[in-house]
């Protein structure tokens, strides 16, 4: 008996001095990275670098949302007001010679073309139907400003620890950026 | 005059194409002094409680649940606190950062220039060390995976224990290779195939809804399938829950050895009593022991070259490798066409030799990373095999240290503990 016990003694005393080491080894995890923890910023979100976006389509499809966080946004001071809106109307010649109906490039129809005065025209996104195919995103970069251009809009996305679409993205255009600035990319382009 | 104007665009668009790159090509029009410009729009980031509410909330529960599972011993407590967490840190919270995930931001924050969030730290952390205290009442009641396959689990079917032994294995090999694709940034496979999040989310890719859907019908009849056979955190909760200082008992009196509470357990975790088996004879237990342990060093080495083997194909995950096989083969003429991604690095005009050259130094970092992975699954199966030939001695019904989950079920069925609780209500003296 006194032997059952003294072998549980032992039993215990080394539990307890593996217990003491771990939690000193997972303090000691914590610890070290705490101090950077504190020093970085409380919130990172993810953005898209637009120098770098491609406009593949990935971000429709890869988001874990449906309709995906990601959406075109206008920056209506680069915008030239063209006539022929290749972010508007398919790159094809038939488009540009017709610019018709069955030649508008959104699958959504979410962007509105309003008359300005000859010859320009007004393009605004109605953001509720932009799926962030970056068809439009596509024409305006190859052919235009480069003023329609794909953004995570952070009041729709979840800010997963691992992003789907950065995951799935061809060209390294997934960021992530500290919270207090959440749409810096473009702007920091043009030196605004 | 259209034609005109198309041709001069058509002209204009293949020089931009050309060069390949965005250019201010049609300077904005003077729209005059009536002209309103729209306003670009850039929603506002989405409102979330701050981190420390997040921290003190998991803090919260871990010690309620605990309170509910080893001070009350109550099953319908330890339940409402795991109904909570699921409808708050699931739910609301879309189940993103949980400590499961945050093993790969910890492994890959190792590395002192990657930044990690001070949430991320403590969920890591607090979950490890409430485990060295109470067992794993973080898994009975907290974790938003676990406690979504707890409450759906209505007709739990018993797994043979040498099933769920092997399949133990699983969640060892899954923990070492999200290590490794964090460490080398080849990205998180434990966030990118998490079978509940989108379920949390209501929202996702068919494929990760259908793998949720089909891991949930599973936990219908099978207790916990991700926690017990794929969780990688679950791997250090068990070693910390090993350890623990305090842990749920099926009751606290005198075991009658009915044996109600192994039936009642869905998960395995309750080990019977083996005093009266004969042990076997001595020296086959112990040829048993040395066969292993010669065993050991073998398996290791044979895991880590299987490890090693599979090392070029685990290298594939990682973009920079998987861009410069794709355009290795692409200049060697071995495939047609290209892809985005190809394209897309043509466009940044770097040299494929640079690519090759960072994708060679990532591939050896996997490849090395596999040899220790495959090493490291090998050791803990040659740990299980000599465990197996270590025979204790229970007298009595016994939660298993490191597989039991806390969550409370075997207390109403012990006849001992619902006497107890039954004499308490009396006010007679507890027994």
């Amino acid at each position: 008996m006194d032997e059952k016990e003294d072998k549980l003694t032992r039993r215990d005393f080394v539990r307890a001095g593996a217990r003491g080491a771990c939690i000193l080894g997972v303090g000691a995890v914590g610890a070290s990275m705490a101090p950077r923890a504190l020093k970085s910023p409380e919130r990172m979100l993810w953005q898209i670098d637009p120098a770098k976006c491609i406009a593949c389509g990935n971000c429709a499809t890869h988001c874990v949302l449906k309709p995906s966080a990601v959406k075109c946004v206008h920056d209506f001071d680069r915008c030239g007001r063209c006539k022929f809106c290749f972010g508007y109307y398919e790159t094809s010649p038939d488009a540009v010679a017709h610019a018709g109906v069955e030649y508008q490039q959104c699958p959504t129809d979410a962007i509105v073309r309003e008359y300005l005065g000859d010859p320009y025209y007004e393009y605004t996104i109605d953001e509720d139907k932009c799926i962030a195919c970056g068809l439009c995103v596509k024409g305006c970069k190859r052919f235009g400003n480069g003023s329609l251009y794909l953004q995570v809009n952070h009041d729709r996305c979840l800010n997963c620890n691992e992003c789907a679409i950065a995951a799935a993205c061809p060209s390294e255009a997934f960021v992530r950026i500290p919270a207090d600035a959440p749409y810096p990319l473009k702007d920091k382009e043009h030196g605004k | 005059m259209m034609r005109l104007v198309a041709g001069v665009l058509v002209v204009a668009a293949l020089a931009g194409t050309a060069a390949g790159e965005e250019k201010f090509r049609y300077p904005p029009p003077e729209l005059g002094p009536d002209y309103v410009q729209p306003r670009t729009s850039f929603p506002a980031v989405r409102e979330t409680l701050p981190a420390g509410a997040d921290i003190a909330l998991l803090v919260t529960a871990i010690l309620l649940a605990s309170y509910f599972a080893l001070k009350l011993r109550s099953r319908l407590g330890v339940w409402c606190v795991g109904a909570a967490s699921l409808a708050y840190f699931g739910f609301i919270r879309g189940g993103c950062v949980c400590p499961i995930g945050s093993i790969q931001n910890v492994a890959a924050a190792m590395d002192p220039r990657v930044a990690i969030s001070m949430v991320v730290v403590a969920f890591f952390v607090i979950p490890l060390i409430a485990t060295l205290l109470f067992g794993r009442t973080f898994c009975a009641a907290v974790c938003p995976l676990g406690a979504i396959q707890d409450v759906v689990l209505v007709h739990p079917v018993r797994v043979p224990a040498w099933l769920t032994g092997a399949l133990g294995l699983l969640p060892v090999a899954y923990l070492s290779l999200a290590v490794v694709f964090a460490v080398t940034g080849a990205g998180y496979i434990i966030c990118r195939y998490d079978p509940f999040v989108s379920l949390f989310r209501l929202s996702g890719s068919a494929n990760m809804l259908i793998l949720g859907s089909s891991f949930l019908l599973i936990s219908l009849f099978v207790g916990r399938p991700y926690c017990r056979f794929l969780c990688p955190y679950g791997v250090l909760l068990g070693w910390m829950s090993r350890l623990s200082q305090w842990r749920v008992t099926i009751t606290p009196d005198e075991c009658v050895q009915c044996g109600l509470c192994e039936n009642a357990c869905p998960f395995g975790a309750i080990r019977k009593p083996n005093a009266d088996q004969l042990p076997r004879e001595r020296g086959a237990g112990r040829a048993t022991l040395i066969w292993t342990l010669i065993l050991a060093p073998v398996l290791v080495i044979a895991g880590g070259w299987l490890g090693r083997q599979a090392g070029p194909a685990m290298a594939r995950m990682h973009a920079t490798v998987w861009l410069a096989e794709r355009i290795e083969m692409e200049e060697d003429g071995r495939v047609k066409g290209t892809t985005d991604a190809s394209d897309a690095f043509r466009e940044t005009g770097r040299l494929t030799e640079a690519l090759y050259a960072d994708a060679s130094v990532y591939r050896s970092r996997i490849v090395f990373g596999g040899t220790l992975a495959g090493a490291f699954v090998a050791l803990i199966a040659a740990l299980k095999l000599i465990a197996l030939s270590v025979r204790r001695t229970r007298t009595d019904y016994e939660a298993d240290r490191g597989t039991c989950l806390a969550c409370g079920r075997c207390f109403d069925y012990c006849p001992v503990e619902l006497r107890r609780r039954k004499q308490r209500g009396k006010g007679g003296p507890i027994p």
